[in-house]
């Protein structure tokens, strides 16, 4: 029987502390909207094109502009060996999830036949890159003047050993001397509502609901580092 | 396709003035380079010229030699134009512009012996490590060639070897051994749009020039590697006109690598 507990985080920050938050808005010229978002080691870009013409053609829909989210991570964004270019299962997955994540803020039924691409690019990860990259497409979103219902925030809530806590690094994701589990999660920070959820490790349905609860006020405060951050680059001098 | 804009281009140059301002031989300012910005990769840099800023990071790995070259590691160019950077990108393999532009980036590496490859030997005939650099361009406002050669030069020089305990990489820890670069090679190029050379060139010059010479040299203006692109055909003299152009604006490029 294991008799340790993790009683102190590995980095010393407190169980519901987050990683030092970085966030800028209109990073990318090129792109009608575009946001950094830096949590800790993690560091994501995300370029919003559009709405503008779909093609192949049987991709429109008639009744709605569409989104289009892609996520990657840059070769040498990864802690270990190169990160071979070109979407993999996992990079294809994290897209899907990213785009349901994002949808339900948007309303694209003003452009139909179109599509709103969101590119989300990671040059350096370490843990909670899919939540990072959720952000700056949020803000990204709100920088290309998309109409929104709520901006999305998302973080990485877990169980490491008999602890609960917010934002994991690599060093708890990877802890070994207890269970853990890695909860990333989006929610619409207005209406409280959860656009992402995913779970994996093992946790009991009490630590669950906790957890959430923790992931819901730590959204809040990111919330408030977005907003932060769209109004500096709005601001009037 | 873009006919009033290539006139109204060459009008301007006429007027030895560009799109926005520029004469036709300066480049954008700032130029500016960061290293060392990616702390998961062995080495890295931002570079920025004007609004065209590319990332690059380094990273090894440990392989077997060549056979024909036992003693010798080597390098690895890729380049993938993403579409974050610019709207007309698409996701997909490499397309043929960004195989190009890792090629000669490469060139311009590997033929100045900028790395030493049997620096790179560990084991000879066993072990060898390979560096692979990666271009990724966070915004294009035209000119990546030049941009991703100084942002890869800029990176292998802020590379530091990673621990290797039992044949392993320890890419955690990093030593304090760096990267052996002994020569800076930094390319220009030089667009021909009608009877004028111009570098540095935006996004919409790019969609109207006749022809450009990406000119690799190295600080005592040896050339080592040259890629001649566009459609239209380069006199003699035109070449070692564009060729005079890249060594001497080289020379500043390599202003910024040192600042």
């Amino acid at each position: 029987m294991n008799t340790m507990t993790y009683s102190k985080r590995l980095n010393d920050r407190k169980m519901d502390e987050l990683r030092p938050i970085e966030a800028k808005v209109g990073v990318i010229e090129r792109a009608d909207g575009s946001a950094m978002f830096k949590i800790g080691n993690t560091w994501a870009y995300a370029s919003v094109y559009g709405p503008r013409n779909l093609y192949p053609k049987f991709m429109q829909d008639p009744q709605s502009g569409i989104l289009r989210v892609n996520y990657n991570m840059m070769p040498f964004s990864g802690s270990g060996e190169r990160v071979r270019p070109g979407a993999n299962r996992r990079a294809k997955e994290i897209s899907m999830v990213s785009e349901k994540a994002l949808l339900p803020v948007l309303d694209l039924k003003e452009f139909p036949n179109s599509v709103v691409d969101v590119f989300i690019e990671l040059p350096q990860t370490e843990a909670g890159s899919r939540c990072a990259g959720i952000c700056a497409a949020s803000m990204a979103l709100a920088d290309a003047g998309l109409n929104m219902k709520d901006l999305v925030a998302a973080v990485s809530v877990g169980r490491v050993d008999d602890k609960l806590l917010v934002d994991l690094d690599y060093s708890e994701e990877a802890y070994e001397d207890g269970p853990v589990a890695d909860i990333p999660i989006a929610m619409m920070p207005q209406s409280g509502k959860i656009t992402l959820l995913q779970m994996d490790g093992e946790v009991t349905k009490e630590d669950l609901r906790k957890a959430i609860g923790m992931g819901k006020e730590a959204c809040g405060r990111i919330y408030e580092v977005m907003k932060k951050a769209l109004k500096e680059k709005y601001e009037v001098q | 396709m873009y006919n009033e804009l290539r006139s109204h281009v060459l009008k301007l140059l006429k007027a030895d003035t560009r799109l926005d301002g520029r004469r036709a031989t300066e480049y954008r300012e700032p130029i500016k380079v960061e290293q060392g910005i990616i702390c998961t990769a062995e080495g890295s840099a931002r570079v920025t010229i004007g609004g065209t800023q590319v990332m690059v990071g380094v990273k090894l790995e440990i392989g077997e030699p060549f056979p024909d070259r036992p003693d010798e590691g080597t390098i690895m160019v890729g380049a993938e134009l993403l579409p974050l950077s610019n709207p007309d990108f698409e996701l997909g393999p490499p397309s043929i512009q960004a195989v190009e532009l890792a090629r000669v980036v490469d060139r311009g590496i590997r033929e100045s012996k900028a790395v030493d490859f049997k620096s790179l030997c560990i084991e000879p005939g066993e072990k060898v490590w390979l560096v692979i650099i990666d271009i990724c361009p966070i915004n294009d406002a035209g000119n990546l060639f030049d941009a991703s050669a100084l942002a890869a030069l800029a990176a292998l020089k802020n590379t530091r070897f990673p621990k290797v305990e039992d044949g392993k990489i320890s890419y955690k820890e990093k030593t304090n051994k760096g990267m052996k670069v002994v020569k800076d090679p930094v390319s220009v190029t030089v667009c021909k749009v009608g009877d004028a050379l111009i570098v540095d060139p935006l996004t919409e010059e790019e969609k109207i020039i006749d022809a450009r010479l990406t000119v690799a040299s190295t600080a005592d203006g040896t050339l080592c590697a040259l890629q001649k692109g566009g459609s239209m055909p380069l006199s003699v003299e035109d070449v070692e006109k564009m060729v005079a152009i890249g060594i001497s604006k080289g020379k500043e490029l390599r202003v910024a690598l040192e600042r």
